[in-house]
């Protein structure tokens, strides 16, 4: 976490006022960048970067909220198991509003009695875990940067012999569901604004293989809106250059191989497996599921849950909003049907999705 | 609305809670005082004019750096009153106690509300103590109402910031917010970050006393934040209100926490803090009447009334603010409960 006064220095006016107008004389053309990270959804329209940014550079959202590529099949197991009668579900606040096949949601299910407690760390799971016999589930949600602290807490729970904590796990990883995204020739993508906290655990060397592939620019960037600015200057630096490199403007965090103890702390706990992401469908890979050394704290074990497959709710676009092939006003369901108080789609419910930004920060 | 129970999300002070009253109770309860939707009803009596508040208080935890459940119902109702330009003369105090509730820290609460009582100058003239059995309440529930006088013309409202008004604040923003969330959380917080409740009815009277009639309108952000009560100005009025991040006053402690938890300090409570829209040829006077005083010491100018809306109702109307780094967004009411975030 940075200090106020550092943070003041990644949000200088005249700073960001400067690298605008750089990218305005640079870019070569119209380029479609895909900021990749949901926290990097937020801040560029928290700070009203857009607004910065000339009408050729149009920044995309990708599939990179936690909660809006978790499958449907996934939340109804969520929320299903949330109502079964003894069990008490202590989740990340950002699930509660979350819809079901059903349209039910956490806070509905427990306006019904179920027992909810939202909590700030998979850690907070494992407290309440000590206090009771009752089966304590927790969604395990998130990518690497998310997933070493909860196998961080698995190990703990072991340790401590608290069976009674058990994962949903729909953890994904994101550099197959980036190569799958990119495979998709529908998808016209010029750069790849990288996401800061997940390269630290991945590092640099995760892109590499996108900048072979498929010919485009990755840059790295930290979440203040210097950062972000010049990030998008140096993707449309590349672009102007036909070049297509992997750059890093968060080496304040980020290195070249990464974390390697956090890559090797997630290969202790988990093992990889195919995966159903919203809107993106099955990537091979691109999942994690809990060793069978771990099978104790695996909830789908435990209540024999087998996969569900469910279908979009009616209308939502969310699949395409997250793939970046319409934006949320083309959805018909957008600030309509759909808004931050009902949600139909998950990426009007995290406070990162991309719809939720767009109806929170809208035009101006 | 899809369900048929409450949810937590009605309570909020954002939108939702705004639908539970719109759908609920206004249709029932129809009348013109109720439907202007202001922090108290102003009543006429003869010649006099009298303002009238009730509000209910449940806080978890009970007891806060800066404060409790007691001083918050004091300073709370005290508040609403004062946003209508009131004089308070009176508080009336309701509790609802669960069963086995600790007789020491009932007793705290009392000397809590009795010392904020004095200390604001309004006195607890009436009040009623009920007890449920335990778990029909949770510890404590206190509901306080309150009367004031209101000056002679003093007409305020939500819906009467016209083109280039100044927006006033009086000063830091989600200190109270962040507080209870960080309590609620178990996060320690800088030991500068506590909640912020205190009494407005001298800040504003000092207001009124420099600027008779440069005051149009005034609002306590408590839950839903500054957004919320400045959308509903902004949409009240039919105008499009422009603030200004670098001139928003947020402690750094409450700023880290708001970033850790994924959280805007625009959507967060606060217990002792007033938007004013005035006359823009009275805001230097304005802010210095506020800072004169120990509430508003960090008043500043937040933004302007910019432009008028369209003629259909609030088509037009927003809240804008131009970021510190020279751009723009959108400000929006609170929705629901603020849910902190996973990544």
């Amino acid at each position: 976490m940075l200090s106020g006064q550092i943070a003041d220095g990644f949000r200088d006016r005249e700073l960001a006022g400067r690298l605008s107008e750089r990218i305005r004389e640079t870019v070569p053309g119209p380029l479609r960048i895909m900021e990749v990270c949901g926290t990097h959804t937020m801040a560029i329209f928290r700070h009203g970067i857009r607004s910065l940014l000339p009408d050729e550079v149009e920044l995309i959202s990708g599939p990179g909220c936690p909660v809006c590529v978790t499958s449907g099949g996934d939340i109804d197991q969520i929320i299903d198991l949330a109502s079964t009668p003894g069990v008490i579900l202590a989740t990340f606040g950002d699930l509660v509003r979350v819809p079901g096949s059903n349209g039910k949601n956490l806070a509905e299910a427990r306006a019904e009695g179920a027992q909810v407690e939202i909590v700030y760390s998979p850690a907070d799971a494992l407290k309440i875990a000590e206090s009771t016999d009752r089966p304590v589930i927790f969604p395990a949600i998130g990518f690497e940067t998310t997933i070493p602290v909860i196998a961080a807490t698995v190990l703990e729970a072991r340790q401590k012999k608290l069976g009674n904590l058990m994962l949903l796990v729909s953890h994904k990883v994101v550099p197959p569901a980036l190569d799958a995204l990119l495979g998709d020739p529908e998808l016209a993508i010029d750069g790849l604004l990288c996401p800061g906290h997940v390269s630290a655990i991945i590092g640099e060397q995760a892109y590499q293989p996108i900048t072979e592939q498929f010919h485009i620019p990755c840059v790295i960037a930290g979440f203040e809106p210097i950062d972000i600015l010049s990030a998008v200057y140096r993707i449309v630096s590349q672009a102007r250059e036909g070049r297509a490199e992997v750059e890093n403007t968060y080496n304040r965090v980020v290195t070249k191989n990464g974390n390697a103890r956090a890559r090797a702390m997630i290969d202790l706990v988990f093992a990889p497996c195919d995966a159903d992401w919203r809107g993106l469908g099955t990537i091979p890979g691109s999942g994690l599921a809990l060793r069978e050394e771990f099978k104790e704290h695996d909830a789908r074990k435990y209540f024999d849950l087998k996969p569900v497959s469910v279908p979009e709710p009616r209308g939502c676009r969310c699949g395409e909003i997250l793939t970046g092939k319409v934006r949320p006003p083309q959805c018909p369901l957008f600030n309509t049907r759909c808004t931050p108080t009902s949600p139909v789609g998950p990426c009007m419910v995290s406070s990162e999705g991309t719809c939720a930004a767009y109806s929170k920060y809208g035009s101006v | 609305m899809s369900s048929k129970k409450i949810l937590l999300d009605h309570g909020s002070g954002g939108v939702a809670s705004r639908n539970l009253i719109e759908e609920i109770f206004l249709p029932r309860l129809d009348n013109p005082i109720l439907a202007q939707f202001e922090d108290s009803a102003v009543l006429q009596s003869g010649a006099a004019r009298l303002a009238f508040t009730t509000d209910g208080y449940v806080v978890d935890p009970l007891f806060f750096p800066g404060g409790d459940i007691g001083k918050l119902a004091v300073h709370g109702t005290i508040n609403d009153l004062a946003m209508q330009g009131a004089h308070p003369i009176g508080l009336s105090l309701a509790l609802i106690i669960e069963e086995g509730f600790a007789m020491a820290d009932l007793e705290r609460i009392a000397t809590s509300i009795g010392q904020a009582s004095r200390e604001s100058g309004v006195p607890v003239v009436t009040g009623d103590t009920k007890v449920v059995p335990r778990g029909k309440a949770d510890k404590i529930f206190i509901t306080t109402s309150g009367v004031g006088t209101v000056p002679d013309g003093l007409v305020l409202g939500s819906g009467m910031a016209r083109e280039g008004d100044a927006v006033l604040l009086s000063g830091t923003i989600g200190d109270h917010g962040v507080t209870i969330m960080a309590a609620r959380a178990g996060l320690a917080l800088q030991s500068s970050i506590q909640s912020d409740s205190a009494p407005l009815h001298r800040l504003v009277a000092a207001m009124l006393q420099q600027a008779p009639g440069a005051v149009r309108c005034l609002r306590d952000p408590t839950r839903g934040g500054v957004a919320t009560v400045l959308s509903e100005i902004a949409i009240k009025s039919n105008v499009r209100i422009e603030i200004n991040e670098k001139n928003l006053p947020i402690r750094p402690g409450v700023d880290t926490a708001c970033e850790m938890l994924g959280l805007d300090p625009l959507h967060l409570a606060n217990e002792g803090k007033c938007v004013v829209i005035a006359d823009p040829a009275h805001a230097e006077a304005l802010l210095a009447a506020m800072r004169a005083t120990r509430e508003g010491r960090d008043a500043v100018m937040l933004g302007h009334v910019t432009g008028a809306g369209a003629k259909s109702m609030g088509s037009h109307a927003k809240v804008v603010m131009n970021t510190a780094i020279g751009g723009a967004r959108i400000i929006n009411p609170l929705s629901g409960e603020p849910l902190p975030r996973i990544c």
